[in-house]
């Protein structure tokens, strides 16, 4: 029998296209004050503490250490930070308290995008011999997998642009989304894409507190239980995968148990309206499943924190009643190169 | 509040990378106007040739020569070219899969216009006129209506390979420091040094930044300190630091501003490097048109005494 | 319900160098890891999960390089998890991979680490124009002297210690294959001769650029059953971090790394590590960190480590046997050196450390730190399994 580990706590800045009157702590910290609030623990209480950000992103090298500043880590913690979005540090953070060495976890990631172009600053991601030499910016890769998508009879144009009307509209009800309500689809920004197909560029931070066992029972009335988290990664080259399809998140689905019952509710990490399309379908989820209440990535996408955003999302739904079992993904990479899905559950009431 | 702060950065190296056999043989291939896709164990030809099996992770080095014919398998209309990319003038990016190889490559296809661009249509390599081994060699993709062009079955080695790129990159970044820095920032162009308070622990902090790191509150509380202040430790540099036109050696150094919690760090002048100790008094020496003091000199004060600054080291 | 308990059952390291220039970084690392799995007798299909790190991503110049390493690792449709930690991330990656056996996620695990820092400059990567930022006056080694200094102050310590570490490290890297340096003419006197080049650190007490990998198998009980040779056990872990530059910090000494280390010994049962522990492998980027950190780990009282080094007794053949690879002081990849350490320590209690083993090591502690020594990650491992 393994430990039972809920999503007990959830907050997120207000996400802008811009941030520059605040340095990165100084965007971050009521984030790590406003999550840990709700539980009423500090955080000499925290057993764990682990962050996800980008030295890249932010133009500099290890920015995180100046983030730890919000944090208070005196006297010392146990910490630890992953390069990656804070998903994944909510999946380090899964894993420590699986162990048993502690109870709670306090999981941030924070990511400013406006300092940089975040278009040019991703293809450092790729292959440094063959492809990022020719600059192939994020949106025309996300261009070159929707056009597949069109070719294979998956989706149109206009099936995309509803999936972007649904989501600013969902949105509306999301006070921290930076793009809501009615978005004109606007002009190609790299065919077949609109701007309304793309994620506004944008800053912001998450955070989330996980706790085991009884513990989540104490800190939280409804806590959301993971049920299972998995993440995988794929081939990095474009040619060598079928764009049209997303198997490592279909895997890491399978391993979190998500196919197992039906979820109600669906927090995905398509910043692309075109990748809802791609998920949707390795996720094999149908029009019974609510997908992206808050809006989704097209409504906020503060990279390094968007998918840790929807795991709190899907969480936050689950405490306050309004889902029973929720599934969430995170992405990384060009194209969905890597994928990483929870499910979520609360009690039966 | 002061206006915020905010400066250009350019992020910017020319990073040198080696490369392993198959790379190499491909990137010099580019060069001779040969392509060369690699083998898998169960016969597939990856182009551009990875040195590992996507699927296997077999190391992978059987090269074979493809044809610089082939057919695009998805593409994109690339209507505001960025800085860096293949061609300045609007283009298609395309996955192409060449004539021979199972697997596409990325690259620029060049067409008038989105109309002119379908996926299935056949193209060819357009030839770089300067080619150095780089995938840059190939120039883009155009349109092609001939006959597949058959590779001449090229061993994949060469004289003279190449073993390295440069690969230059360059992004650039408005910083700002936020808003605890600015404030900061703007006081020192009045050449005073301001601190900030932490509300909990009450300790100053100079620079200021926006968090008190051992309690985790916002600052605000602005106080002046210095600008006289304590070497708490130093070391003597006589290595010439590349950017740095000071003269060695010097004596770089932790001062503790009078009023500061926590020791910030600068040079020390004025006095030779070999007569720099802990616990030297000294004080700023601004300079005209620099932002931070150009270094600290001796006040003449006596040194302080060991125990008054212990905690500051 | 208990831990599972986490063996290291494969270890590869590349020979460091200063520029490897006949591979690219996918080639660097994947032979570390080919090593690991060779050692281990296991194939890419053994392997459950891959967890890497390294330092910035700048060094290298890729963003996130592990998206494009997922090909060379094996990891295509498997879990891939990269940590930074700042200088720590080696040890702090391997305790993230062990987590995932210890917690039963996973069977076994590869961990590895890197830096390729001839693509760049690792003093360009940590320099960066930052506007309003002052610069940084003195390099790398002017970040740490003050604080050597400092400890020479407070301990009285004589001013030839540091040279001390440097020609014991030096030699200890002459029996150690992958070591970056061999410096087969070294003496105590060319050590004390080379240029002081941020009073009091002198030129031959700095450590090198090198480029490296390191990497290693853990595995469950049941992996450990299977593996070809003694596995390493692991008796205890722990990661610490507090913040950088902060009022009342002890630079020389920081609470970080005693609590540790405190908590490493508490989950090993090691009462007093003087005694209990045969040797340790610790991350010296500069000589003087020796004696420091053997006070901030507990082997000494506070101001009497040097005494330890001044008596020989952190020679390999002494009764504490410190760095016994070469150390930092030999070989530093910078994202790697800490995982080297981790590696070098489960080497040591397998046995399998060749001409620089520690004969009869038992129980070997491996540590890293990084940032303004403000993150720490250590390890302890066992020729035994623990004690349940």
């Amino acid at each position: 029998m393994t430990r039972e580990i809920a999503v007990v706590a959830f907050a997120q800045t207000d996400h802008r296209r811009t941030s520059d009157e605040l340095s990165e702590v100084e965007m971050l910290m009521p984030v790590l004050h406003a999550v840990l609030d709700q539980t009423g623990l500090k955080t000499a209480d925290i057993g764990f503490t682990c962050s996800g950000s980008s030295d890249y992103l932010a133009g500099r090298a290890f920015s995180f250490t100046l983030a730890l500043d919000g944090v208070g880590a005196w006297p010392p913690i146990s910490e630890s930070h992953v390069e990656m979005d804070g998903a994944w540090a909510l999946y380090e953070a899964w894993t420590k308290l699986l162990t048993g060495d502690a109870d709670t976890a306090l999981v941030y990631s924070y990511g400013k995008s406006s300092p940089g172009s975040v278009r040019d600053v991703l293809t450092r991601q790729l292959d440094p011999y063959y492809v990022a030499p020719l600059w192939p910016d994020s949106v025309a890769l996300a261009a070159l997998q929707a056009q597949a998508l069109i070719d294979a009879g998956d989706t149109d144009e206009p099936a995309l642009a509803a999936v972007a009307a649904r989501s600013r509209t969902d949105a509306t009800t999301n006070s921290h989304a930076q793009l809501r309500g009615s978005v004109p689809q606007g002009d190609y920004l790299v065919r077949p894409l609109r701007t309304g197909d793309c994620p506004p560029i944008g800053d912001g931070a998450a955070a989330v507190i996980l706790a085991a066992g009884e513990r989540a029972r104490d800190l939280c009335e409804r806590p959301a239980w993971i049920r299972g988290i998995d993440h995988r990664i794929e081939a990095h080259g474009l040619g060598v995968r079928d764009l049209t399809d997303s198997p490592s998140t279909r895997l890491a689905a399978e391993r979190a148990g998500a196919f197992e019952r039906p979820v109600d509710t669906a927090e995905l990490h398509a910043p692309f309206t075109s990748q809802e399309v791609v998920l949707r379908k390795a996720l094999r989820l149908d029009d019974s499943v609510r997908v992206n209440p808050s809006g989704g990535a097209l409504a906020a996408n503060p990279v390094m924190a968007a998918g840790l955003l929807r795991i709190g999302e899907a969480a936050a739904r689950i405490h306050r009643g309004e889902s029973d079992r929720a599934l969430a993904h995170a992405t990384s990479g060009p194209c969905l190169q890597q994928n990483l899905v929870a499910v979520l559950e609360g009690d039966p009431r | 509040m002061p206006q915020v702060l905010k400066a250009p950065l350019a992020v910017e190296f020319p990073f040198t990378r080696s490369l392993g056999p198959v790379q190499s043989a491909f990137l010099t291939g580019l060069r001779e106007r040969v392509l060369l896709g690699v083998k898998t164990v169960d016969g597939r030809v990856l182009v551009p040739p990875v040195e590992y099996d996507p699927v296997t992770a077999d190391e992978i080095r059987d090269l074979v020569e493809v044809a610089g014919t082939g057919t695009v398998t998805t593409w994109a209309w690339n209507h505001e070219p960025r800085r860096g990319q293949p061609l300045d003038t609007p283009f298609a990016w395309v996955l192409v899969r060449l004539d021979g190889a199972d697997t596409a490559l990325l690259h620029a296809l060049d067409v008038p216009g989105p109309d002119a661009v379908r996926t299935g249509m056949r193209v060819r390599v357009r030839w770089a006129e300067e080619r150095t081994g780089a995938i840059t060699d190939i120039a883009c993709f155009e349109p092609y209506d001939g006959e597949p062009e058959q590779p001449a079955g090229h061993s994949g080695e060469f004289e003279d390979a190449i073993t390295g790129i440069v690969a230059a990159a360059r992004l650039d970044y408005t910083y700002s420091p936020g808003r605890a820095q600015s404030a900061y920032i703007h006081a020192l162009s009045d050449r005073r040094m301001v601190g900030e308070r932490c509300p909990s622990c009450r300790k100053v902090y100079v620079p200021p930044r926006g968090a008190c790191p051992t309690c985790g509150v916002a600052t605000s509380e602005q106080v002046e300190v210095g600008p006289r202040g304590t070497v708490t430790t130093f070391c003597i540099v006589n290595i010439k630091a590349k950017n740095l036109d000071i003269e060695v050696p010097y004596v770089y150094a932790h001062i503790a501003l009078d009023g500061a919690d926590l020791a910030l760090h600068a040079r020390i002048g004025g006095i030779p490097y070999d007569q720099v100790r802990m616990g030297l008094r000294v004080e700023p020496v601004w300079t005209d048109g620099s932002r931070f003091p150009d270094h600290y000199r001796p006040t003449g004060e006596v040194d302080a005494e060991y125990d008054t600054y212990k905690e500051l080291l | 319900m208990s831990k599972e308990p986490v063996a290291v059952v494969g270890v590869g390291q590349t020979k460091h160098v200063a520029a490897r220039r006949d591979v690219s970084i996918a080639g660097l690392v994947r032979e570390a890891a080919r090593r690991a799995l060779d050692d281990a007798e296991l194939s890419w299909a053994d392997i459950d999960a891959v967890v890497i790190g390294k330092a910035p991503d700048f060094f290298e110049g890729v963003m996130m390089p592990e998206l494009y390493l997922a090909d060379a690792l094996g990891a295509v449709g498997k879990p891939m998890l990269r940590v930074h930690t700042a200088g720590s991330v080696g040890g702090s990656t391997a305790l993230v991979a062990a987590n995932l056996v210890a917690a039963r996620v996973h069977g076994t695990v590869l961990t590895l680490a890197f830096e390729k820092q001839s693509e760049s400059n690792a003093m360009w990567g940590l320099s960066l124009p930052i506007p309003f930022q002052q610069p940084l006056l003195a390099g790398a080694g002017g970040f740490f002297a003050p604080h050597v200094r400092a400890y020479m102050r407070r301990t009285g310590a004589p001013d030839t210690v540091g040279s001390l570490v440097a020609y014991k490290d030096r030699r200890n890297a002459l029996k150690n294959p992958y070591a970056h340096l061999h410096e087969h003419d070294i003496t105590l006197e060319k050590v004390q001769a080379s240029p002081m080049l941020w009073d009091p650190i002198r030129y031959s007490e700095t450590c090198p650029s090198s480029d490296g990998a390191c990497a290693m198998v853990l595995t469950d009980r049941a992996g450990a059953a299977r593996a070809p040779r003694p596995p390493a056990w692991m008796h205890g872990g722990a990661m610490r971090s507090e913040p950088t530059l902060f009022a009342g910090k002890d630079a020389v000494s920081p609470q970080a790394g005693k609590d540790c280390a405190a908590d490493v010994y508490r989950q090993a049962g090691i009462a007093d590590p003087r005694r209990d522990i045969d040797a340790v492998e610790m991350y010296v980027p500069f000589s003087w960190y020796e004696p420091m950190w053997l006070e901030n780990l507990g082997f000494a009282d506070e101001g009497e480590g040097w005494k330890l080094t001044e008596a020989g007794v952190t020679e390999l053949d002494g009764d504490l046997p410190v760095n016994m690879s070469g150390g930092v002081l030999s070989t530093n990849p910078i994202g790697a050196s800490g995982m080297i350490r981790f590696a070098e320590a489960a080497l040591q209690v397998r046995g399998l450390a060749g001409e620089h083993q520690v004969e009869g090591a038992r129980r070997v502690l491996g540590h890293a730190y990084g940032g303004g020594s403000q993150f720490f990650s250590m390890w302890l491992v066992g020729s035994q399994p623990p004690a349940s």
